[in-house]
């Protein structure tokens, strides 16, 4: 009797986990292509850095502030839909500026492709495997301490060497994320979709950023 | 960038850094530790990616 029990607790978990896998990756692609559209609205109404900083900072105050009030309900669905066509909003001016570029378009898809071969790599690595990564969660976010500290140095200082070295530190961090948060989702760490998928997609969007401009500077365009 | 551009960047990753800073000493502090299978289960992928992304500046490298 305690081993059909077992065998039923271990059924349900495995369940809830799938539900949450399953519904991260639905919601994951439908605010990817909002995203993209919203980039797309940006660089239709040719949008302002400043603007797209404002729509930045509005996006993470969304994630901080205002998402664990509603994770839990409906409504939350859609603070993560404004999350991310606000974060899709702060790509168009970016997007507009390498695509004046001779070449630009075919930098922005190579990027986009190689964000997606990276993504769908590591992540069915993981699932593949059902490694746990979670011991890397404390070299991630204390690696991702260090490049903000160095970012907001590079601000002021604008050493191009320093901001590639950033750019590759991100890619590397972020593949670590996936890693990690994926690794979280199948064994439990996060049951939450909405968190999982705002985790998910903050990966994918640093990922993206960082890689097309180390790719546009190694082509000669930044 | 505008100086007021800059300002604004610079205070918002400031800002970042002090809200990831307390999750961060968290997993520092209470986080499980790999081991050394651990650590090369996690190189694999991440060296595979490196490999890809070099690829990809070859590729585009005029």
């Amino acid at each position: 009797m305690d081993n059909y029990g077992q065998v039923v607790s271990s059924n349900a978990s495995a369940l809830a986990t799938n539900k949450v896998l399953r519904n991260t990756y639905t919601l994951l692609s439908m605010t990817l292509l909002f995203s993209a559209a919203m980039a797309g609205v940006a660089m239709a109404m040719q949008l302002s850095h400043g603007a797209a900083l404002g729509a930045m900072i509005g996006a993470i105050v969304l994630v901080w502030f205002v998402l664990p009030k509603f994770e839990n309900s409906a409504a939350g669905l859609f603070v993560v839909f404004a999350f991310t066509g606000l974060m899709g909003l702060s790509l168009g001016p970016m997007l507009s500026y390498y695509l004046a570029f001779p070449g630009g378009a075919d930098l922005v898809m190579t990027a986009l492709g190689g964000t997606g071969v990276i993504f769908l790599g590591l992540s069915g690595y993981v699932l593949t495997t059902r490694k746990d990564f979670s011991f890397l969660g404390g070299f991630l976010f204390v690696g991702f301490l260090v490049v903000l500290g160095a970012a907001i140095a590079n601000i002021f200082f604008a050493i191009p060497a320093l901001s590639l070295a950033i750019s590759a530190a991100v890619i590397l961090i972020m593949s670590g994320f996936i890693l990690f948060d994926t690794s979280r989702i199948i064994h439990g760490g996060e049951t939450n979709y909405l968190r999982a998928t705002v985790g998910l997609y903050l990966n994918i969007h640093n990922l993206f950023v960082h890689l097309l401009h180390l790719l546009s500077f190694f082509a000669g365009d930044d | 960038m505008d100086t007021w551009m800059k300002v604004v960047s610079a205070a918002f990753l400031g800002v970042m850094l002090i809200f990831i800073w307390p999750t961060a000493m968290h997993w520092m502090k209470n986080g499980p530790k790999g081991t050394k299978k651990d650590w090369q289960g996690a190189i694999i992928p991440l060296a595979a990616m490196v490999g890809f992304v070099i690829l990809l500046i070859m590729l585009v490298k005029k």
